[in-house]
C-alpha cells in the first residue's frame, strides 16, 4: 500500500505549465537531485514565493486544470520529487505531465472542479495536511479543525504503476 | 463500423492491453535528441540494463544546444554521442549533420504512415502529417521504448477537424492551426487525436502539414494526424521506389491507412477558412490568438525564424518573397535558423539566404536553441520577440521575455516595420 502526504502547497490557477515548473535552462543538468533549487522558479502567481517556507514544507500539491501543460520534459515531476512531494491534485493534466508522474511512481489524481473547490476552501488556513491513498482511492484533507475524505478515480493502469514504483521495472519484466 | 487512422494503428501494433483502457503499443521509431535522451541513458546503465531493443529503429540527433554552449551542454551530446556508438546505432546526427528533429527526421524518410513514433519532445505529433500515430513522451516513456520497443497509451479518442474552403493570399498553415487552437483551447484536445482533414489539408504541401501536426500538443493533444495520400507518397518516393512497383502502387499501400468513411469521431468541427486572415498570439498560452491587423503597430525587439514549426524550406521562401530588396527595422534584430542543413543549403542555393542577410538578419546553424530559451537568441527580461515557434508561455524564450507566435510571413513583415504587420500588404 503506498501513501503520500503532508503539508499542502495550493497554486491557484489553471494551465500551470512546464516552463513555469522547471524553465529550459536547467535541463542542462543530468541528475535529478541538482534540479532541487529550482523549483517553480519561473511561476508567477499572488502571494506565491517558490523559495518561500511553503514551498520547502510541500508534500501534496492542489492546482486547477491542465496542471503540466508544455514540454514532455520529465525533470517536472522530478523537480518536485527531490523536493519532497510526490503528489499533485487537479481538475485535470496534460497527458505527458500525468503519465510522467504515474510513470514514476508519483501520483497525479484528478477530481472534478467541485471538489478541487472544497481543497481550495483550506487554502487560506495554515497547517493544511492531505493524506492520499492510492489503493483505497480516498485522500483525506485536515486544517482549521477540520478533516474529511474524498474518494478519487484513478485508471487501474496507473495505480498498478503507482504500486509498482514506476514503469521500468514493470515493463521490462512484463515484454 | 469502420475505424480511424489512429484505431487502425493501435489495433495492428497492439501487444498487450494489461488494463481495461491501456494498450502497449510495439513501436517502429524511437526518436532521441540529447536533452531528455541522456538520463534515460544514465538509468539504464545504473540499472544495468543498458541495451537497446533494436539500433535500425534508434534515431538520435543533438539539436537543442548544439554546438555545445558550455561544460554541461557537452556532457548531454557527449552521452548521446557515446550511447549511439555504444549500440551502434548508425542514424545519429551530431554537429555538422544535426538539425531540428521533427525537420530532420522526415527529411530523411524515417517515417511511414500506419508507423507508432515516440520521443522525448511534446513536438512529436509534426511526424502525424504522415499519417502515423507519433507522440511526445517522457524520459521514462523513452526509456522503455529503447530497451523494449512498447510504449503504454490510453487508446485515444478522436476529434475530426474539416478544414474547408481554401487559404486566401497571405495565411497560411501556421494561420489555421493559431486559429484551430484558438477555438479549441489549450487542453481542448486531451488525450485526444486532432484528424486535420478537409480541401485545405488536401492542397497542403507535407511541409504545411507537419506545421500543422506540430501544434496538436498546444491542445492539449495526443497526436495530430493528416490522411496519407499521393502528396506524402511523392515526399516519400525517394525512401521507397525501391519497395513499391509504382507511385500508385505506393499510394494503394498507404491509403489502407486511412480512417474509413463510416469511422466514429467523438467530435467533429468544420471549419471554413475562405476568409482566414494573418493570426497572431497576443498572451502567454497559444489559445489566446487574434487577426494580426488587430495587433499590428505592437513593438518587438527579435523576430525569430525556425523551429520545428516553421523552419522549413517553403517558410524560408516565403518569408524571403517579403524580405527581398528590404532591411528590417533598425529598432528588430532578426534570427533565422534553417532547420536542416539540407534546407540551409538548398536555401543557399537559391539565394534565399542572402536575402535574409542583406534584409540584415543573422543566420544561425540549424538548432532548436531560440525556441526554447537554451541558446541562440535568448531574451532579456521585458524584452517581446515575433517568433514562427510554437509556443509562447511566459519566459518560453528567455526569463521575463514574450513571444508572439506567428507565420513566416507575418514574422517578416514584423521584422521590416519592427512592429507587428500584417503581411498582406508585401505580398
Amino acid at each position: 500500500m503506498k501513501a503520500f502526504g503532508g503539508s499542502v502547497l495550493f497554486l491557484d490557477r489553471s494551465d500551470i505549465n512546464t516552463d513555469e515548473i522547471i524553465p529550459a535552462k536547467y535541463l542542462t543538468e543530468i541528475t535529478k537531485e541538482d534540479l532541487q533549487p529550482y523549483i517553480l522558479e519561473d511561476l508567477k502567481l499572488p502571494g506565491f514565493d517558490p523559495k518561500g517556507e511553503k514551498t520547502k514544507a510541500a508534500r501534496v500539491v492542489v492546482s486547477r486544470a491542465n496542471f503540466g501543460c508544455g514540454s514532455s520534459r520529465e525533470h517536472a515531476p522530478w523537480v518536485f520529487e527531490v523536493n519532497g512531494i510526490t503528489a499533485v491534485i487537479a481538475e485535470s493534466f496534460a497527458r505527458i505531465f500525468r503519465q510522467n508522474m504515474f510513470n514514476c511512481g508519483m501520483a497525479a489524481i484528478e477530481l472534478p472542479k467541485e471538489k478541487i473547490d472544497a481543497l481550495f476552501a483550506y487554502a487560506g488556513t495554515a497547517e493544511t495536511a492531505i493524506s492520499l491513498d492510492v489503493e483505497t482511492q480516498t485522500l483525506t484533507v485536515r486544517g482549521a479543525g477540520k478533516e474529511e475524505t474524498i474518494s478519487f478515480d484513478i485508471s487501474p493502469f496507473d495505480k498498478a504503476l503507482v504500486l509498482a514504483g514506476g514503469w521500468v521495472d514493470y515493463a521490462d519484466q512484463k515484454y | 463500423m469502420g475505424k480511424t487512422t489512429a484505431e487502425k494503428i493501435f489495433a495492428s501494433h497492439l501487444v498487450d492491453e494489461p488494463f481495461t483502457g491501456t494498450k502497449v503499443l510495439r513501436l517502429d521509431v524511437v526518436m532521441c535528441h540529447e536533452i531528455t535522451t541522456p538520463i534515460a541513458i544514465a538509468d539504464l546503465v545504473a540499472r544495468g540494463k543498458d541495451r537497446v531493443f533494436d539500433a535500425t529503429k534508434i534515431k538520435a540527433v543533438i539539436d537543442h544546444v548544439t554546438p555545445s554552449k558550455d561544460s554541461k551542454t557537452a556532457t548531454q551530446a557527449k552521452m548521446l554521442r557515446e550511447w549511439a556508438r555504444r549500440h551502434d546505432i548508425k542514424d545519429f546526427f551530431d554537429v555538422g549533420a544535426n538539425g531540428v528533429c521533427h525537420a530532420l527526421f522526415p527529411e530523411k524518410g524515417f517515417i511511414r504512415p500506419g508507423y507508432t513514433v515516440i520521443m522525448g519532445d511534446s513536438h512529436t505529433c509534426t511526424h502525424g502529417a504522415f499519417g502515423a500515430f507519433a507522440a511526445g513522451v517522457g524520459t521514462t516513456d523513452l526509456e522503455v521504448g529503447i530497451l523494449k520497443g512498447v510504449c503504454a497509451f490510453r487508446e485515444p479518442k478522436t476529434i475530426r477537424v474539416n478544414l474547408n474552403g481554401t487559404l486566401p493570399k497571405g495565411v497560411y498553415a501556421k494561420d489555421a492551426i493559431l486559429y484551430v487552437i484558438g477555438q479549441l483551447g489549450v487542453n481542448g484536445a486531451t488525450d485526444r487525436v486532432l484528424e486535420f482533414r478537409g480541401p485545405v489539408v488536401d492542397a497542403m504541401t507535407m511541409e504545411s502539414r507537419m506545421t500543422l501536426s506540430n501544434m496538436a500538443i498546444e491542445a492539449g493533444g495526443t497526436s495530430g494526424i493528416c490522411m496519407p495520400d499521393m502528396v506524402t507518397v511523392e515526399y516519400l518516393w525517394p525512401f521507397i521506389q525501391n519497395e513499391y512497383s509504382s507511385k500508385e502502387a505506393a499510394l494503394a499501400a498507404f491509403s489502407q491507412w486511412r480512417s474509413d468513411d463510416d469511422a466514429q469521431y467523438e467530435r467533429v468541427l468544420d471549419f471554413d477558412l475562405s476568409n482566414l486572415e494573418p493570426i497572431v498570439t497576443f498572451g502567454y498560452k497559444p489559445d489566446q490568438v487574434k487577426p494580426a491587423t488587430e495587433l499590428a503597430g505592437t513593438a518587438v525587439d527579435q523576430v525569430y525564424l525556425g523551429s520545428c514549426t516553421n523552419g522549413r524550406l517553403e517558410d524560408l521562401r516565403v518569408a524571403a518573397e517579403i524580405l527581398k530588396g528590404r532591411k528590417i527595422a533598425p529598432t528588430v534584430r532578426g534570427i533565422l535558423s534553417p532547420a536542416t542543413p539540407k534546407i540551409y543549403q538548398d536555401a543557399m542555393a537559391e539565394g534565399i539566404i542572402d536575402i535574409f542577410m542583406e534584409a540584415g538578419f543573422c543566420v544561425t546553424n540549424p538548432t532548436c536553441g531560440a525556441c526554447l530559451g537554451m541558446s541562440n537568441g535568448v531574451l532579456a527580461e521585458g524584452e517581446v520577440c515575433a517568433s514562427t515557434t510554437n509556443r509562447n508561455f511566459m519566459g518560453r524564450m528567455g526569463k521575463g521575455g514574450m513571444v508572439h507566435l506567428m507565420s513566416p510571413a507575418t514574422s517578416a513583415a514584423t521584422a521590416i516595420e519592427g512592429k507587428i504587420a500584417d503581411p498582406r500588404k508585401y505580398l
